[in-house]
């Protein structure tokens, strides 16, 4: 079949600063389908890319946050569209990566989508759930607003690499973070993918840095890096999540660690990354 | 120690402190001290556990000194591990027992009691403050303790009320608590760390600060008077190992930690690996933001409140002031000149603004930073006023011409120590406020609510007071960002941390 159009394959890169760069290093990782067949030679991003991914987070993470929260909700739906958009292309991704027929992954991809729109709309929504006045006694207007902590980064869960990735991502975006995300090790591309749709849903560059290698490789720099806030130890067992827990309190870090079973309308995770700050004005003529 | 410089670099006219010498220096007050007899201290305290005083198993004892004389107030007990595991197991018998079985209701009744139980001995617990910390009775009497019952009167009316709380409904409280709290508010931190974990429902171990642990004990007595049910809080007295045996408690649940940023860091990384629940209120290096509009008046007190409340043993502290260059020299010239007329003495003098500084090596600690400020090159102006012979005593001191990079710029001193640096604009202003690891408070004093505004929503501060500094309340979240901690301290959001969710 000399005739029959040999397919474009795509090259897997990292997402730093808006943009596509291989890793610095130059190395990188064959990645297969949960069948083992030959999926992508993924970047394999070295220490240096996660911390040129937390320079670029934290840049970015004061004009994230200047934005309006309905400026911020827009750009998040915007991704929804996106990803709607190229749904077929994510479900393919998900069901080599992750083992699913068809029909599953159609079903996770939709989930995810339906996810993505969840926090688009909580974007100037938490403000008015976790902050609020205060009653003081005194001749003084009070009021708490959440803030975001700053740069989170994320180390995302390692089976489920739509769903689970969106969820961790999206939650201290939403809230006003910006974040450097460490892929699943093995299943990176539909993470990869979806940073791609990032950079056409109108997201700052360096609101989201999605960094593809080895989670033991990676992980503790980020867990030890002094310009991270906050870190989310979903994507790895509970012992390696003790010890980067322990490499982030070097620098006390806010620290997720996910429950067993976390409920999908807990606000356990949007809370995580946000410091509730408090202002007391005088009251007078 | 040097008194004040006749000019400073910037060419303060030495007149104004010749007025505060001749019209105001030279008044003379009787003293007015509060009787120390009212305090009706023991001789010796044990540890209270189960719901009474007991001996430590080694028997080993300490003595807390009033830092004002360095007079033993008292002896008290040094807790072994051995004592750690008692006060726990005793925790953990009552929650199973007693407290997780008692209604929101029922809880509520016990903290309002304790509430009201403190205010009838406030006069004596204001006494046991200023005697064991060496802050003056003004503000133990006026701050310390009121707040504090005010505190356990805030939280009483949660107890009942947690389905409302905004987390869900029927949370869940953690189990047993072990809270560590610092020497700079005795009493008032022990309210903040027993009054929302007991109304949420856990059991508590608490450990006092070594140097000042005496309110906390008369706060036993009181819990007994309420006849809060044995074991539900236990206070335990020791030095920092009593504080790491608690932490390292496997049958703790959660650990509750005010003090110092390395220490905090330290249990951070020793509860990493385990099951515990951790919040921490940390040190900070607040920026007190004073633009050339603010009115001169009200903020020159504020900025005297802001570093000298409490001898600035204050976490919160606005020890960095930041003055808009236009008016710097104006607002340094009255500064200096109002640091002048601080009363500095005996605590127990109703007239007394600065008291004694708490401890041996806390005082050290400042005479250390301080020699730094001289060093590198700052200004410095020190109260000529007269210090006491015996006790720990540092009198007020101003630096100016500090750099951002000045030790007594960016560490925390936690003494009546101010660095003043200058700015031009408001981003200047807020990139010079930002510019620390810390992130637990700052002031802004501006009379252009937008200009506030705009500061106030962009420094990473926890707590930010405009035309107004060191206030405090129960309904209002207090803690920090970044390396001052995490986890808050009063309000609906005080309960997150005692609560599973």
């Amino acid at each position: 079949m000399s005739d029959a159009r040999l397919d474009v394959r795509k090259t897997y890169k990292l997402l730093i600063n808006g943009a596509f760069p291989r890793s610095e290093s130059g190395r990188s990782y064959e990645v297969t389908s949960a069948k083992g067949a030959f999926l992508a030679n993924a970047a394999q991003g070295s220490r240096k890319d996660v911390r040129d991914a937390v320079t670029a987070a934290r840049g970015a993470q004061a004009k994230w946050w200047n934005a309006t929260a309905y400026n911020r909700g827009q750009v998040i739906y915007r991704l929804a569209e996106m990803a709607e958009s190229r749904r077929d292309e994510l479900a393919e991704h998900v069901a080599l990566a992750e083992g699913m027929n068809s029909r599953t992954s159609q079903k996770t991809v939709s989930a995810s989508i339906d996810r993505i729109v969840w926090y688009a709309g909580w974007t100037d929504k938490i403000a008015q759930v976790l902050g609020g006045t205060n009653p003081v006694a005194g001749p003084f207007f009070n009021f708490s607003i959440p803030l975001p902590s700053g740069v989170v980064g994320v180390i995302s869960v390692q089976e489920s690499s739509l769903l689970g990735f969106v969820d961790a991502v999206l939650a201290p975006i939403c809230v006003g973070n910006t974040v450097v995300a460490l892929a699943s090790e093995a299943r990176p591309t539909p993470a990869v993918l979806l940073g791609e749709m990032t950079s056409s849903s109108d997201f700052p560059g360096g609101v989201l840095n999605v960094v593809t290698g080895l989670t033991g490789e990676l992980a503790p720099v980020l867990a030890a890096h002094e310009d991270v806030d906050g870190l989310d130890l979903s994507g790895v067992t509970f012992e390696v999540g003790d010890e980067l827990a322990a490499l982030a309190a070097g620098s006390i870090k806010r620290v997720f660690r996910p429950h067993e079973k976390e409920s999908d309308s807990s606000l356990r995770r949007l809370r995580a990354f946000v410091e509730t700050s408090t202002v007391w004005h005088t009251i007078g003529q | 120690m040097p008194t004040f410089a006749p000019t400073n670099s910037a060419g303060i006219d030495v007149s104004d402190r010749q007025l505060a010498n001749s019209q105001l220096g030279s008044l003379e007050y009787d003293p007015a001290p509060e009787s120390a007899a009212i305090a009706k201290l023991e001789s010796s305290y044990g540890l209270f556990i189960d719901g009474g005083f007991s001996d430590g198993e080694a028997h080993e004892q300490f003595a807390t000194v009033n830092p004002a004389n360095e007079e033993t107030l008292s002896m008290v007990a040094q807790a072994s591990a051995a004592d750690v595991d008692r006060a726990v197991s005793s925790a953990r018998r009552a929650y199973d027992k007693v407290w997780s079985k008692t209604t929101g209701a029922q809880r509520s009744k016990y903290l309002f009691r304790i509430a009201r139980l403190i205010q009838e001995r406030s006069r004596e617990l204001a006494v046991v403050e200023t005697l064991d910390n060496g802050k003056p009775i003004r503000e133990s009497r006026d701050v310390d303790i009121p707040l504090a019952a005010a505190h356990f009167f805030y939280y009483a009316g949660w107890a009942d009320k947690l389905d409302h709380a905004g987390f869900g409904v029927n949370p869940q409280p953690l189990g047993v608590a072990g809270q560590i709290i610092p020497w700079n508010f005795p009493l008032l931190m022990a309210a903040w760390k027993l009054a929302p974990a007991l109304a949420a429902g856990n059991t508590c171990v608490l450990k006092p600060a070594e140097t000042t642990p005496l309110s906390a004990l008369v706060l036993a007595e009181i819990l007994e008077q309420a006849e809060l049910p044995p074991g539900v809080v236990n206070i335990i007295t020791g030095d920092g190992s009593t504080g790491a045996a608690l932490v390292d408690h496997p049958d703790v649940d959660k650990i509750a930690f005010t003090g110092s940023t390395e220490v905090g860091r330290m249990i951070q990384q020793r509860t990493a690996a385990s099951h515990k629940h951790l919040t921490l209120e940390l040190g900070g290096k607040g920026a007190n933001i004073v633009f050339d509009d603010a009115p001169i008046d009200e903020m020159i007190e504020g900025i005297i409140d802001g570093i000298f409340f409490n001898q600035g043993h204050v976490c919160c502290a606005g020890s960095r002031l930041l003055v808009q260059e236009s008016v710097a020299d104006e607002v340094l010239r009255r500064l200096v000149r109002r640091v002048e007329q601080l009363r500095v003495g005996d605590p127990l003098d109703k007239n007394t603004d600065v008291g004694a500084i708490n401890s041996a090596a806390q005082l050290l600690r400042i005479r250390e930073l301080t020699a730094f400020g001289e060093s590198e090159g700052a200004t410095r102006y020190t109260s000529s006023c007269e210090l006491p012979q015996k006790g720990y005593w540092f009198a007020p001191t101003v630096f100016a011409d500090v750099a951002q990079s000045h030790r007594i710029a960016r560490e925390e001193i936690f003494g009546p120590v101010l660095s003043v640096l200058t700015f031009r604009t408001p981003e200047e202003a807020v990139a010079k406020a930002n510019n620390t690891n810390y992130g637990l408070a700052c002031g802004v004093w501006s009379e252009k609510g937008s200009r506030t505004l705009w500061v106030a929503e962009r420094l990473r501060a926890g707590v930010i007071w405009a035309n107004t500094y060191n206030r405090f309340d129960p309904t209002s979240p207090f803690g920090g960002m970044r390396e001052s901690g995490f986890g808050r301290e009063g309000g609906r959001h005080g309960l997150e941390a005692y609560l599973n969710v």
